[in-house]
């Protein structure tokens, strides 16, 4: 007969590093460039060290301890580069609103108005929600395959989360678009969460129906086109985001909800002619919404030839090529150029604002960090054992892959501008905290995956009697 | 402040960031070359070379289950000195979900130098190389696993 084996909790970690520390040492490397960043806003606008400069630094640092604390009580085999990745595009945030605060600041004074409600408060405040909510996430959810369970009841809470914007009373409307709730003095924008559980939903719906997704009818031109009937929750998601486009007049969200389901479809059923169904979809909508909504068309001609309503539809389009043009190979310095100039700087166009002050050099920065978050969110997903866990992991990379190119397609003019916040730099609690609770998703999910199988897991089947050698 | 030093802050501050990124891209490569991590690519070229290295059958006991083939393919399971279950349990080590496998098909677990591999009694067996297996069985290093549509096999 066998003995029972049995692993010192040592043992398990020489055979499987946690990383724990190499992680903290990225959280303390990011908060230092945060920290130096802060610090060149000061002294680049002339105004020295920002009002809560101390304070900034020591709730960062302390809301960076924690994070790191509780992942490392409670997802020890996380990967390790997730959270400093996504805390440092924060900070970088951060000291960006600040200096636009500044700017906003000096402006109120030159022009005699009173001063303006700084921005980098709320900020700082959402920020450590967000954090907060992360290390919530990842006590609450100990384990991502129970989320399976609440496919259902996560389509459910994702509808009501997009049209909670259309109820009366709690219903608010920004610059035309009908986004946010509000309630008392709190303004809040439920389609970010929405984002979140539609996810959990279509993984979970995915699991179920990959298999008659994955299906080939026919074949045109070489590529496998699903069956007709097959493209029910396809059509079903067109029609989603067009609706949220002709109610709340909100074409970013339309735009990362249809993308999100057409990239998961083609990650559940590895079918190309899903990919190419759902493009042929979004250009059919594209040219629905053209013809129907005049914002969308005002969006198009503006992107086609900025430089025609450079005084007035486009403004901000304009000057935020000026900015990237004024800012070229390394920036004008932190501090020092004129983002402020650009409408919703601290928010649509932050990335316009780092491209003035850190130029192409930082800008590149930039995106490689982001590059680097979705990659680790693909590798989680491309290491997990289970297709929920996957299909989980692969739409939240995207959510954020998506937005990243949309916003940075946007300020650059590649694509027609849509105004969507770009993840962790934006102003904007809604946003922050929900892109703070996907990290703690995908950390639950790569802990979950690299974690050693338990020593003890042998008392649910008796011990085999007989070994029989091969 | 001058201006030499304004010019030394911002491209020192572009440096620094750069550094962070290279900084972030190391820790990530070393990650990378972790030995119990997923290298679906790896993975896939030393099945294509030595498609079952017979050689290593009796030295000793692998560390890593590798997934070969099925949906998961690519997966790496590391295996430690527990038992590891397999089905479409949600609850399984690794879930197949496939029409093929049980809810609880079959498990894996060492005994003294070696890994045994058992089913539980699965509708449609497990199947070592091309044989059902009906008793616990000696599973050797580089020898094919097939439960449903997923195949697998114990790795170095």
């Amino acid at each position: 007969m066998m003995s029972a084996p049995t692993a010192s909790p040592s043992e398990i970690e020489a055979t499987q590093p946690t990383r724990r520390n190499q992680e903290l040492g990225l959280l303390i490397f990011a908060w230092f460039v945060g920290t130096a960043a802060l610090a060149i806003v000061g002294v680049g606008t002339g105004e020295g060290l920002p009002d809560r400069f101390w304070l900034t630094l020591g709730v960062t640092a302390g809301a960076g301890l924690i994070a790191h604390g509780v992942v490392r009580a409670l997802a020890p085999y996380a990967e390790p580069i997730m959270l400093p990745t996504a805390f440092l595009l924060n900070l970088l945030g951060l000291a960006m609103i600040y200096r636009l605060d500044i700017a906003a600041s000096q402006r109120a004074v030159e022009n005699g108005s009173p001063e303006p409600t700084p921005e980098s408060l709320g900020q700082l405040t959402w920020t450590i929600v967000g954090i907060g909510l992360l290390c919530v996430i990842l006590l609450i959810v100990r384990d991502h395959r129970k989320l399976q369970r609440y496919t259902y009841i996560s389509l459910l809470l994702g509808v009501l989360l997009l049209l909670m914007p259309l109820f009366p009373i709690i219903g608010h409307t920004v610059n035309g678009a009908t986004l946010w709730i509000k309630i008392g003095p709190f303004t809040y924008q439920p389609g970010e969460l929405a984002k979140i559980v539609l996810t959990i939903f279509m993984a979970g719906y995915l699991v179920i129906h990959r298999d008659s997704l994955a299906n080939v009818r026919r074949k045109v031109l070489g590529i496998s086109l699903p069956r007709l009937r097959d493209t029910g929750p396809l059509l079903g998601a067109w029609v989603l985001a067009l609706a949220i486009m002709a109610f709340e007049q909100d074409l970013g969200t339309a735009v990362i909800f249809f993308g999100l389901f057409v990239a998961m479809v083609y990650v559940a059923t590895q079918r190309f002619g899903w990919v190419v169904l759902g493009a042929g979809m979004f250009l059919v909508g594209a040219t629905l919404l053209y013809l129907t909504f005049d914002h969308v068309r005002v969006r198009v001609e503006i992107w086609l030839d900025p430089f025609q309503y450079a005084n007035d539809s486009g403004f901000q389009i304009v000057q935020s090529l000026y900015g990237l043009a004024n800012g070229g190979m390394f920036g004008t310095g932190l501090g020092q150029g004129y983002p402020q100039l650009v409408p919703f700087a601290s928010s649509d166009f932050i990335l316009a604002a780092f491209g003035e002050e850190l130029g192409l050099t930082g800008i590149m920065a930039l995106l490689l960090l982001y590059g680097i978050l979705v990659q680790r969110g693909l590798r989680t997903a491309l290491s997990c054992r289970d297709v929920f866990g996957r299909l989980l992991a692969s739409g939240l990379s995207v959510v954020f892959a998506l937005q990243v190119f949309v916003v940075a397609g946007g300020v650059t003019k590649l694509i027609p501008m849509t105004g969507l916040t770009t993840p962790f730099l934006s102003a904007g609690g809604s946003a922050l905290i929900a892109n703070w609770i996907m990290i703690g998703l995908l950390l639950r999910i790569s802990d979950i995956t690299r974690r050693p199988p338990p020593a003890g897991s042998r008392e649910l089947t008796p011990p085999p009697q007989k070994v029989t050698p091969s | 402040m001058s201006e030499l030093a304004l010019t030394l802050l911002r491209l020192g501050f572009l440096v620094l960031l750069w550094i962070g990124v290279f900084y972030t891209l190391g820790v990530l490569r070393r990650d990378l070359r972790a030995p119990r991590e997923a290298r679906p690519s790896v993975v896939a070229t030393t099945a294509s070379v030595s498609p079952a290295p017979r050689r290593s059958r009796s030295s000793g006991k692998g560390s890593r289950l590798v997934v070969t083939e099925g949906p998961l393919s690519g997966t790496v399971v590391p295996l430690g000195s527990g038992s590891i279950s397999i089905g479409r349990a949600p609850d399984s080590t690794l879930v197949v979900d496939d029409d093929y496998a049980s809810g609880e098909h079959a498990r894996i677990y060492p005994v003294d130098d070696q890994w045994i591999v058992e089913d539980l009694n699965s509708t449609n067996g497990t199947w070592l190389e091309s044989t059902r297996i009906s008793r616990p069985t000696v599973l050797p290093t580089g020898v094919p696993l097939r439960i449903g549509r997923t195949v697998m096999q114990v790795r170095k």
